[in-house]
């Protein structure tokens, strides 16, 4: 098996499937075709990245699955792409959220099909390359090449205010990875080198580490995003249709996370050290103000949305305490909500498809129409409240032990926010699902058909699947978070 | 090499200069169809050329080698420069034939142009540095007002001529100056006698800034841009688009060569121009273009932003500067080609697009067409994987080895605001609903499409393979 370049075909398959329906001329009989292709291209791409799980060395602590060829001459830059623990589940995540997206858009995509699969099997290449990227150039052209078919996702599908949701989507994030550009262009003048695996440790004085650390924090915390540089999200993922805000929430602010992970703490750990304190105040901060936020909102997108701001503020706090509980936890806590947010989405895509509103007030008592449509909803909603059995718990028990170790006050802001992320989701609930419905217009509303079954039970097994037996996600990537970790002490004379 | 008549000839510059004269005969004699004949004469002759200078014949015949230079820089600038003034022939001939303004002089004028920009790149004296310019720019006065009958056409031509004659007059006042100081014209003779000096004297300076600020003028950058917007928006679309494509490589070839050769020495005091220039261009040209609606309009302004970053790899004054600005040069070039092909074949209701909200629905009804010009615009605004990307990318790695750091991160910064207005245009044509329901039309020689269509895989595919160009590239040095 070692001959087959096994990472390549997983990124570059959904590229292919592209290319077929970019053959395909669109008229009403082959629709049908397009969306199968797009749907089965996406499933075999799943396929290949379950291989890459099965083949995983978990006894390794760095990149297998390596590909690496020469791409420019005059300047060290590769094609150079492996797996190691922290991006192999970052890649199944997106291999697994993109076909229950296609799928999702099945029936409630009806303009320009052909361009919709195109966008996210493009989405899905560019994806899956930036998180299988070793070359430091190779992930930067993935990470702002994210933002093409997100815009058009946005900006062409989406709701009524998609225009303005897109250009600040797409603006807002630009401008933090250009730093990123230019921090990763000093890197290169200074090491000669752009290979990720290569730089992991501590190669640059203090005060370049600090600009360098700034430079990455512009871009990542955009993506993830922290407060307060997370406005553009709520219109992002309000305006998005529910496939786009699946992968927004389920994805793309992983994108941060990761990147936290592997260049600020995995290159530049003095920098990081000094700045924790002030990325601790931001994410407390971000957990309380963005659940009182979710709190008042009214349209189920919108609170959604902030609860995802509520969430990534845990998981930067997992990230900067720098032990492995913390960040097991938050590598735990990205996958979940990952999980959990998408299936949310879709949750709210279900019902939006058949009322055409997002508006809290207008449901009520789903329960009595819709029963497996509550059960299911209820098992997510209780995955992002993080009640143990589910992989919420998993996540946010990681990160509270982490940060004891680090300061009691970061526990009782952490803390804090799990509390109020219980009130506002049940709440939530509370407001859709039971009751007795009291508006006429609900009393036609059908439960769940095989096509979202199909959907959200794949879903509601993983949520539950992290949550009983954790130690399958977290050993595969325990000894690549040891190794940061290893680092980060060693820099800092711990 | 022995100066026998053919190795006179074959000299690439003689050779244009004796193709640009057959090429007035060949129209005036022509009883019909004289356009269409002088353009393919045109056509022909500048590939022809280009081969010329890619097998490097050169002479010393009366004092040839004196007064040019022939070094790896002056031949990439030069055959970017033949090769695209060529493909902007080919692009605009169905527009000057369906326009009616299909007069042999345009090929026959824009062959002398072509020579005089040439003349431009490779010259190392101020006098034929001079004159070189004066050739190309009266040829260009004279095609920007060539719709004589329109008023915006000629007020444009007499703006360019107006602003150009200013420009030219500070220039030579410039050389005088240097001339002065120094008792000399050739650019070694400058930089031999400089190389005694400490600090330059204040005559000098002055004389400095006079040339390159006449040199702004020519290459556009801001504070002395505004001639650009008005003449693009007024001379005919296939004028525009050869003022955006050519002139500027020679331009920015002869500001290269002016700071790095003879005042090389000095380069403190020229980069603190240089990187003014250079960030008043990119901030003006992206601000600017987002309230602009007309599309020509709106390239001009892009243009002028373009013109700031090639000046970030100017004021880096190193090799790496060199080879990203002509990197840079390349890049602008396929992208404006490309542009203006598709500009010059779209038209609505019979008449030609040159607004943004004209575009609106575009997608729809040529989806290929769309999706081309949406390649484009986010190739312009530098987002991977498309080949503008590699073009900034190159000259951030050249700022940032000469330890430019404030001028890499404005440059990202003016990169950011200027996507706003490339990504307009994709709203138009994505976003917005077709209201009026006209139907577009697309019409497109052959030639022309085979140039497009070459030019986009290049746009997409560059990523694949980049040591193509960085190859040949790398092997560039201006002396």
């Amino acid at each position: 098996m070692t001959d087959i370049p096994l990472l390549s075909l997983t990124i570059f398959l959904p590229l292919l499937g592209a290319l077929v329906i970019l053959l395909i001329k669109e008229d009403e009989s082959s629709i049908n075709n397009i969306k199968n292709v797009a749907l089965w291209t996406s499933v075999g791409v799943f396929l290949l990245s379950l291989l890459i799980w099965l083949q995983f060395d978990n006894s390794k602590s760095g990149y297998q699955f390596e590909e690496k060829f020469r791409w420019f001459n005059d300047f060290n830059f590769y094609y150079h792409v492996g797996i190691d623990g922290i991006s192999l589940f970052m890649v199944i995540l997106s291999t697994f959220l993109t076909p229950l997206c296609i799928l999702s858009s099945w029936e409630s995509v009806k303009k320009r099909v052909k361009e919709y699969m195109l966008a996210f099997l493009f989405l899905e290449t560019v994806m899956i390359g930036m998180f299988a990227s070793v070359d430091i150039l190779l992930f930067y052209i993935f990470f702002e090449a994210v933002l093409i078919p997100m815009y058009l996702i946005i900006g062409i599908w989406g709701g009524d205010r998609r225009i303005y949701a897109s250009f600040k989507f797409f603006l807002y994030t630009l401008l933090g990875s250009v730093l990123m550009l230019i921090a990763i262009v000093v890197i290169y003048q200074l090491t000669n080198s752009m290979s990720i695996a290569e730089l992991q440790g501590n190669f640059f004085a203090r005060n370049v580490q600090l600009y360098l650390w700034l430079a990455f924090f512009a871009s990542f915390a955009v993506k993830i995003p922290m407060w307060p540089f997370h406005t553009w999200l709520p219109d992002a993922h309000v305006e998005a249709p529910t496939a786009g805000s699946v992968i927004l929430a389920g994805v793309l602010l992983k994108m941060g996370g990761y990147g936290f992970i592997r260049f600020s703490l995995g290159m530049l750990p003095e920098a990081s050290e000094y700045f924790a304190p002030m990325v601790m105040t931001l994410s407390i901060i971000a957990v309380i103000y963005t659940s009182l936020v979710a709190l008042a909102q009214t349209d189920i997108k919108k609170l959604i949305a902030y609860s995802s701001v509520a969430h990534m503020g845990l998981v930067t706090i997992g990230i900067f305490v720098v032990n492995s509980q913390g960040l097991e936890g938050a590598m735990i806590q990205m996958i979940s909500h990952g999980v959990v947010s998408g299936a949310l989405f879709l949750c709210v895509g279900v019902i939006y498809d058949r009322m055409h509103t997002r508006d809290i007030n207008f449901y009520g008592g789903l329960v009595n129409r819709m029963p497996i449509y509550a059960t299911v909803f209820m098992i997510f909603m209780l995955g992002s409240v993080g009640l143990p059995g589910t992989s919420g718990f998993i996540g946010e028990f990681l990160v509270i032990v982490g940060a004891f170790k680090y300061s009691s006050i970061v526990v009782v802001g952490a803390a804090s926010g799990i509390v109020l992320s219980a009130v506002y989701m049940l709440y939530l609930y509370k407001r859709i699902i039971f009751g007795v419905i009291e508006n006429e217009k609900l009393n036609e509303i059908s439960d769940l058909n095989l096509r979202e079954k199909s959907i959200l039970i794949p879903l509601a097994i993983a949520v539950i699947l992290i949550g009983i037996f954790p130690n399958i996600f977290i050993d595969p990537m325990r000894l690549s978070l040891e190794l940061i970790i290893s680092n980060f002490e060693i820099a800092n004379g711990k | 090499m022995e100066n026998n008549l053919i190795s006179v000839l074959i000299v690439p510059e003689v050779s244009l200069a004796i193709l640009a004269i057959a090429c007035l005969m060949y129209g005036l004699f022509s009883k019909k169809d004289s356009f269409n004949k002088a353009t393919n004469f045109g056509i022909l002759s500048l590939i022809f050329v280009s081969v010329l200078v890619y097998f490097d014949f050169t002479t010393n015949f009366a004092l040839f080698e004196t007064f040019f230079s022939n070094t790896t820089f002056t031949k990439f600038f030069k055959i970017l420069t033949t090769l695209g003034a060529a493909a902007s022939l080919i692009i605009c001939k169905n527009y000057f034939i369906d326009t009616k303004i299909n007069r042999f002089e345009i090929p026959t004028l824009l062959l002398f142009s072509t020579l005089g920009m040439m003349l431009m790149i490779s010259s190392k004296n101020l006098m034929m540095m001079y004159l070189a310019i004066e050739l190309q720019s009266l040829s260009l006065y004279v095609v920007a007002s060539i719709k004589r009958n329109s008023l915006e056409s000629a007020e444009s031509g007499v703006k360019y001529f107006i602003l150009g004659a200013l420009s030219s007059g500070i220039l030579l006042y410039g050389f005088s100056l240097v001339y002065g100081f120094t008792g000399q014209t050739s650019f070694d003779g400058i930089y031999i006698s400089l190389s005694q000096l400490d600090k330059l004297p204040i005559g000098l300076v002055f004389g400095l800034v006079f040339i390159l600020v006449g040199l702004a003028f020519k290459v556009s950058a801001v504070p002395f841009h505004m001639w650009t917007p008005d003449v693009y928006e007024g001379a005919p679309t296939p004028i525009t688009a050869f003022f955006a494509i050519v002139p500027k490589l020679a331009a920015i070839a002869l500001i290269f060569r002016f700071c790095l050769e003879p005042f090389r020495s000095f380069y403190f005091e020229w980069t603190q121009v240089i990187f003014f220039l250079s960030v008043a261009s990119m901030f003006l040209g992206a601000t600017a273009a987002i309230a602009q609606k007309s599309l020509k309009r709106l390239l001009a302004y892009s243009s002028i932003g373009h013109v700031g970053y090639v000046l970030i790899a100017l004021v880096a004054a190193s090799d790496q500067g060199i080879r990203s600005a002509s990197i840079y040069m390349f890049i602008y070039l396929i992208m404006n080609i490309s542009v203006f092909a598709i500009l010059l074949s779209l038209k609505k209701s019979d008449k030609y697009v040159d607004k943004i909200n004209q575009l609106t629905g575009l997608s729809k009804t040529n989806p290929i067409v769309s999706a081309s010009l949406a390649i484009i615009m986010l190739s312009m605004a530098g987002i991977p994987p498309f080949i503008g990307f590699f073009g900034k990318f190159y000259v951030f790695i050249a700022a940032i080895e000469s330890q430019q750091y404030i001028l890499a991160v404005l440059g990202v910064l003016a990169s950011v605001i200027s996507a706003f207005y490339y990504l307009r245009i994709i709203k138009g044509m994505y976003f917005d609903e077709a209201i009026d329901g006209e139907n577009f039309d697309f019409t497109i020689n052959n030639q022309a499409k085979v140039i497009l269509l070459t030019l986009m895989l290049i746009i997409i595919f560059f990523i694949l393979y980049p040591s193509l160009l960085t190859g040949i590239v790398s092997g560039i040095s201006i002396i």
